[in-house]
């Protein structure tokens, strides 16, 4: 067990503290998550403190906080990226990596980088901050809501001048956010399964045969769903 | 250095469906036989038992049971004058590896090809002259045709178990079925697939317009089946984990809940896992092959196989690769215009229109990877070419499957892709939409090709394949073709609002977004050595004692699925073995 803490941006500790309320109100299962820490007191295998404090901010962009529904900090989406590019995923243990590259090529041709998925996010997190400090005086974590969102799109867009070796970093960073807030619970996101839950996705029930009489037609399926572990919500 | 390992009768190269096929068909025989796949070993326990395998994220995003390009990928560029790249990682296609291979997480949607379609060449001559064909496109017969195959189509799709409803028995058109099939000799085996009210919303408004909606032909069972080896299938749950799943309930036909259990009680047939075939071996003449060399995952060594027959049964594009690197047939060469192996490679045109309803609820997740209606009334063979300027067609479909959110959650053009608005978008939307999408053809062109890359070279130390291939305007004329009907249709189900898209002029194609896993090509069949690397029993031409099975086979893509007609195919092959070529080796044509 390490010792370090990691912090989150005070705005992002709320964010969460409030998400643990809504949280109660969601799960009504009788199978408890008392193992699973609370995001604040969650350790990083890959992300530094720094990266971490990003990757909060960031995702809390791209999935609000705000309104109904989890947003990727109630989910715990930066645990499960985390936990990616600590894996297989962030090592790109199954492409094909071999050299040369040309990472400037069309991108019809897929991802051409020399980087894995966790180089890109090192590099990139790395680069897009120091883009935010020139651009903005300021570190992305200390803008505000509005600010990162134009930073955000900035590099959506591909303006903040990013190397070929890292264009990839904000389509990655998206699809990981997306992934995280709705993948099985197993993997460290979606927490409570409150994503699927707020959507109405089942789960893992995996069984509908009576679904399919057209009495059914237009009705709302009643039941909240279920992981791989047997957690219910 | 290598082992040589005792002589077989057969060696099997990929046990998905042609090499299972293959491994039972020849066992019968009373044939010694060995089987080499070069991925893991898989069964429905453990490998697809519930709820392990109902995991969007393992199977579904990161390709789980899909080909590891670490191992094994392809080379990509648009045009000759280009410096061809590696895939890295999967996304447009995705080739199955381990037992079972494709087979085991498709969507069963299963398809004969038309008449017309077998004989396409000679049918656009005949009907429009051969003057609308385009200088650059290298469309030809298969050699085979369709009242040939028939008693073979029949016979894989009563192995498989289908449930549909047939259009045409014995020339008669029947309700309910598709009026534009050709004849079968008999209906299928099973009634069709529940429908959810998506595909029966798209069912009615076309019928309404006078189009002639069927269910989409499907080798998953509606109810409980025993197929000719004796396995057994049990009825379909829609547990909506089908495409890129293992079936959980064996329901969807696979080598595994079709074919293995059976094929594994011949003591004359054995398989082995983790090995993957480097190079077939040619005699000194190049006449014949004397067997296989393959690398033992486990030993880690490389093996000599020997044997007398090598069936090909790996997916199409490593048949084409293995082909170049075994000096199997002459490679082709597009700027002569010549030699055979790697030419006429082609894929799948698709494209579709998600349309939103925000007063209706779907419930997406419930389905089968083949609960849809489809209308063909825009098929091949209803399709003025010469008027319409283009070659080919397609069916359109309304399918209602793998509705888990991180791969299929379509949202009005108007909501943004992330933030606040995407936030709102996904609850307002989420189960309220149904697609409706075209599944078309692909005409072969001379500059699409494949062959062996320059530069990139797999964990062997081998050539990486190449592939050449770019959107033609005759493929884009018939998906804007296409859009048109759709869109009419999909305006009539007078949705809150839709959002099409199809490949227009000038698109290039792109390996990113997944499409379809139907490459096709490349090891083609037909009947003259100028233009196919294997005769019409999919035998080669240079090497009598190789037969390659699969999509490989295909002259030009199909508008259908291709496993209908590759399965059709492999009977076909494995009874003329069997009929003639095991009492007299040699050529058979």
């Amino acid at each position: 067990m390490s010792t370090r803490t990691f912090k989150l941006s005070r705005r992002g500790f709320m964010a969460a503290g409030m998400a643990g309320t809504a949280l109660a109100t969601l799960t009504r299962h009788p199978f408890a998550h008392a193992a699973v820490p609370d995001l604040a007191d969650y350790v990083p295998v890959f992300f530094s403190e720094y990266e971490w404090n990003f990757i909060n901010a960031a995702t809390s962009r791209l999935i609000p906080s705000h309104g109904e529904g989890p947003g990727a900090l109630e989910a715990r989406v930066p645990v499960f990226i985390d936990l990616q590019l600590a894996g297989d995923f962030g090592t790109a243990a199954d492409w094909y990596m071999a050299e040369p590259h040309d990472a400037g090529a069309s991108p019809l041709k897929g991802f051409q980088s020399p980087l894995t998925p966790a180089e890109v996010y090192r590099q990139g997190i790395s680069f897009f901050d120091d883009w935010c400090k020139e651009t903005n005086d300021s570190d992305f974590v200390s803008l505000d809501d509005d600010a990162q969102d134009l930073a955000l799109v900035a590099l959506e867009k591909g303006d903040v001048g990013l190397p070929d070796n890292l264009r990839d970093f904000f389509g990655l960073l998206l699809q990981n956010t997306k992934e995280g807030y709705f993948s099985d619970p197993r993997y460290g996101g979606n927490h409570g399964m409150a994503a699927w839950v707020y959507i109405g996705f089942p789960g893992a029930r995996a069984s509908f045969l009576e679904w399919n009489d057209p009495a059914m037609d237009n009705v709302e399926y009643p039941l909240g769903p279920v992981s791989i572990s047997g957690e219910r919500a | 250095m290598a082992r040589t390992d005792p002589k077989k009768d057969v060696v099997i190269i990929g046990l998905g469906w042609t090499g299972s096929i293959a491994g039972i068909e020849l066992a019968k025989e009373g044939l010694d036989i060995l089987a080499l796949e070069r991925g893991a070993d898989r069964d429905t326990v453990p490998d697809f038992q519930y709820p392990n395998v109902a995991d969007e994220l393992r199977y579904g995003v990161r390709y789980g049971f899909m080909q590891k390009p670490a191992k094994s990928t392809v080379t990509f560029r648009h045009a000759q004058n280009e410096t061809a790249l590696p895939m890295r990682h999967l996304g447009s296609f995705l080739p199955g590896d381990g037992v079972g291979g494709a087979g085991m997480h498709w969507n069963a949607n299963t398809w004969r090809p038309q008449a017309e379609e077998l004989r396409l060449k000679s049918y656009v001559t005949e009907e429009f002259g051969a003057g609308i064909i385009p200088e650059d496109m290298t469309i030809q017969d298969w050699g085979v045709t369709y009242e040939e195959l028939e008693p073979y189509f029949d016979r894989f799709e009563y192995m498989l178990g289908i449930s549909g409803q047939a259009g045409n028995v014995g020339g008669k058109i029947v309700s309910g079925g598709n009026p534009f099939e050709a004849p079968r000799a008999r209906e299928f085996p099973m009634q069709p697939l529940q429908m959810q009210l998506a595909p029966r919303m798209f069912r009615d408004k076309a019928e309404e317009m006078g189009l002639h909606p069927f269910p989409m032909p499907a080798a998953i069972a509606s109810e409980s089946y025993v197929n000719e080896y004796g396995m057994q299938l049990g009825p379909c749950n829609y547990c909506g984990f089908c495409e890129r799943y293992g079936c959980l309930n064996y329901s969807k036909a696979s080598p595994q809940t079709c074919i293995l259990d059976a094929l594994k009680r011949y003591d004359n047939f054995n398989y082995r896992t983790h090995c993957e075939v480097l190079k077939v071996e040619l005699a000194a003449d190049g006449k014949t092959a004397t067997g296989v060399t393959y690398f033992d995952e486990a030993a880690q060594e490389e093996v000599f196989q020997p044997a007398d027959i090598v069936i090909m049964a790996a997916y199409s594009l490593h048949n084409t690769h293995l082909c170049l690197l075994s000096g199997i047939g002459k490679p082709y060469d597009p700027v002569k215009g010549e030699g055979v192996v790697g030419r006429n490679y082609a894929y799948q045109m698709t494209g579709g229109t998600k349309a939103f309803f925000e007063d209706i609820e779907f419930n997406p997740f419930v389905g089968s990877g083949s609960s849809a209606y489809v209308i063909n009334d825009y098929g091949t063979n209803q399709i003025d070419f010469a008027a319409e300027g283009f070659i080919g067609g397609a069916y359109i479909h309304a399918s209602q499957l793998n509705g888990q959110p991180i791969r299929n959650l379509p949202l009005p053009a108007d909501v943004p892709s992330w933030g606040a608005g995407w936030k709102k978008g996904i609850k307002d939307w989420y189960g309220h939409s149904m697609g409706v999408s075209l599944h078309g053809s692909n005409m072969a062109n001379r500059d699409c090709y494949l062959d062996l890359d320059p530069t990139y070279t797999d964990r062997h130390g081998r050539p990486l394949l190449r592939m050449t291939f770019d959107w033609k305007d005759n493929d884009t004329r018939m998906s804007q073709f296409m859009k048109e009907k759709i869109e009419r249709v999909v305006a009539e189900l007078n949705p809150t609002s839709f959002k099409s898209s199809y490949k227009d002029t000038g698109a290039h194609y792109d390996i990113r977004p997944y499409q379809s896993t139907h490459n096709v090509g490349g090891t083609v069949m037909g009947t003259d050595p100028a233009t196919s690397v294997l005769n019409r029993y999919q035998q080669s031409w240079d090497v009598h004692n190789v037969f390659i099975l699969g999509a490989g086979s295909f002259p030009q893509n199909i508008q259908y699925n291709p496993t209908g007609a590759l399965g059709g195919l492999t009977y076909w092959t494995l009874d003329a073995i069997r009929r003639d070529y095991l009492s007299a080796p040699g050529p058979l044509v």
